[in-house]
């Protein structure tokens, strides 16, 4: 029975005396090498060159700020909730008299980590989030870390910088 | 006795210098080898040691140096130390005949440009690659290893059975020039008879033979990997592996010098006469050597290339194409250089030669070799 018609039946035959000697195969071999020898590099050389990665890779997290550089998280603790990795906890607190400034929500994260040995970059947290404060960045990569002391991301690592903004492709 | 002192000063200094020149095309070999290696495969190679990795060589000396230089517990100590000694020796030793350049004449003081003008120049060079055997086959032996020893002895029946082409391919250049010495056979090749011309049947036998020789792809069984793990220096580590992987580059250098010697006239290039003219003998001297050294490197790059395109042959592949192949195709070569210089029509006949080989072949394929009906 024939699933489709699109089967090919090779015939190996005897090889032909070119193809016997060798010969003609061994030049045309040292011709597709020279080719290559002149043809452009595919390498980037990594530290140095950086490949874009696209408009939606997801990356280094960040915890937005608004226009007014008050925090948008509001603790909700959906972010965890939806992490399937569980890598983030936070501590929630009530904002005081005078913080309206900081904080945009009458509650927010006092601490919020990520552990970045457990986080697996699957964007759920983004997802998740009602208030749009936690992103994954697209153009900056989470870091090589050589102690676990270094792993866990607290909010000084976390939270957007006034004066370097993030700001993705489509956002005005 | 004071000409006598300069005369064996001059011959010192050259010595050192074609032993240098040797020493750092060898050790730039191993860099442009893994340049043209990566350039091949669209790569970038060594890039980090100085601009463009110029000083890779250095860094892997430093490298090669500082490894541990491991013995094995059970090898031949006196042997396993000797094994890469010889193998370096014999590398170097080769280029003592090879002429360099025509003579030079410094303060009044004419000396060749040449280690030694012996007349048997062409037998010198296949007793010291005979001799070069002999340090894979005692590296090979020294280390008590069964793979190393594998290693060995496939370097030894190839290069004994490659050996026998390569000398006939070379006795149809000494039927054409009648004599052993190098320098003879350059001087047969002035003014643009390069010997390619006459003998490109021969050349041919003569590049594959080196290859084998040289124990590089296609033909490096000795150290094949994936059958022998590392061939008859598995065993080595430190600068006694650098010795023989040094061996085998400047082995490459020479053989590509002997090369051009033979085939590719040697120090001469197109407008000797018009250099000599317009910047005197002393220039040209210079710039033949000039030319014998970029027609060496040409051949390395020749060595490196086909490196990076063929696969390695399978051992009864290798010695079918050596004895059944090489051997028979070189003596067919002697027979037709003979009617050649019976006749005096050298390259006439050279030219009829393949012709009459080609058809024989297709004739053969023909009549006697059984085919599968269509």
């Amino acid at each position: 029975m024939k699933l489709s018609n699109r089967t090919k039946v090779v015939e190996q035959g005897e090889m032909t005396l070119a193809e016997r000697m060798y010969l003609p195969a061994i030049v045309g071999g040292m011709a597709t090498t020279l080719k290559h020898f002149f043809s452009k590099p595919v390498t980037i050389r990594y530290p140095e060159q950086q490949r874009y990665l696209g408009p939606i890779y997801r990356g280094h997290h960040i915890l937005k700020k608004d226009e007014q550089g008050a925090e948008r998280c509001t603790a909700c603790g959906l972010c965890a909730v939806a992490c399937p990795a569980e890598a983030i906890s936070m501590v929630a607190e009530e904002r005081k008299k005078g913080e309206e400034k900081l904080y945009r929500e009458e509650k927010y994260a006092k601490v919020y980590e990520i552990n970045m040995l457990r986080c697996i970059f699957c964007g759920l947290c983004e997802e998740a989030c009602p208030k749009e404060a936690i992103f994954l960045r697209h153009d900056q990569m989470v870091p090589v870390f050589n102690s676990r002391d270094e792993v866990i991301y607290g909010k000084d690592k976390l939270v957007e910088k006034m004066d370097q903004r993030y700001l993705r492709e489509g956002w005005k | 006795m004071n000409l006598l002192d300069s005369v064996f000063i001059a011959k010192a200094s050259f010595i050192g210098v074609i032993f240098l020149i040797t020493l750092g095309v060898a050790a730039y070999s191993t860099y442009f080898e893994r340049k043209i290696a990566a350039f091949m495969q669209d790569r970038i190679g060594p890039d980090r040691a100085g601009p463009f990795g110029i000083l890779q060589p250095l860094a892997d000396a430093v490298k090669m140096f500082m490894k541990e230089d491991f013995i094995p517990a059970n090898s031949n100590k006196w042997l396993f130390i000797m094994g890469p000694c010889l193998s370096m020796l014999t590398a170097l030793m080769t280029s003592a005949v090879v002429p360099f350049g025509d003579t030079l004449t410094l303060g009044g003081v004419t000396f060749d440009l040449q280690g030694i003008d012996v007349n048997i120049g062409i037998l010198w060079v296949f007793g010291i690659v005979s001799l070069g055997v002999y340090g894979i086959l005692i590296g090979g032996w020294a280390s008590n290893n069964k793979y190393s020893l594998l290693g060995a002895i496939r370097a030894a029946s190839q290069n004994i059975s490659y050996e026998l082409a390569m000398g006939l391919s070379i006795i149809a250049i000494l039927m054409m020039t009648g004599s052993l010495s190098t320098k003879a056979i350059v001087e047969a090749q002035q003014n643009g008879h390069w010997n390619i011309l006459y003998q490109p049947m021969g050349f041919i036998i003569f590049l594959i033979c080196a290859f084998a020789e040289c124990n590089r792809t296609p033909f490096d069984l000795p150290e094949c990997e994936t059958e022998l793990i590392g061939g008859y220096h598995t065993e080595y580590s430190s600068m006694k592996l650098g010795f023989y992987l040094f061996a085998e580059y400047i082995n490459m250098f020479i053989s590509g010098a002997v090369m051009a010697t033979l085939y590719f006239g040697g120090y001469d290039y197109p407008g000797v006469d018009f250099v000599t003219a317009q910047l005197g003998a002393t220039a040209a001297t210079l710039i033949g050597m000039g030319a014998l050294i970029g027609k060496a490197l040409a051949f390395v790059f020749i060595f490196m290339w086909v490196r990076w395109t063929l696969p390695r042959f399978r051992y009864d592949q290798l010695m079918g194409l050596g004895w059944s192949g090489l051997i028979p195709l070189a003596m067919f070569n002697v027979v037709v250089t003979g009617l050649g210089v019976l006749l005096n029509q050298q390259i006439l006949v050279g030219i009829g030669g393949v012709v009459v080989f080609i058809a024989g072949i297709v004739v053969y394929d023909q009549l006697f070799v059984k085919k599968k009906l269509a």
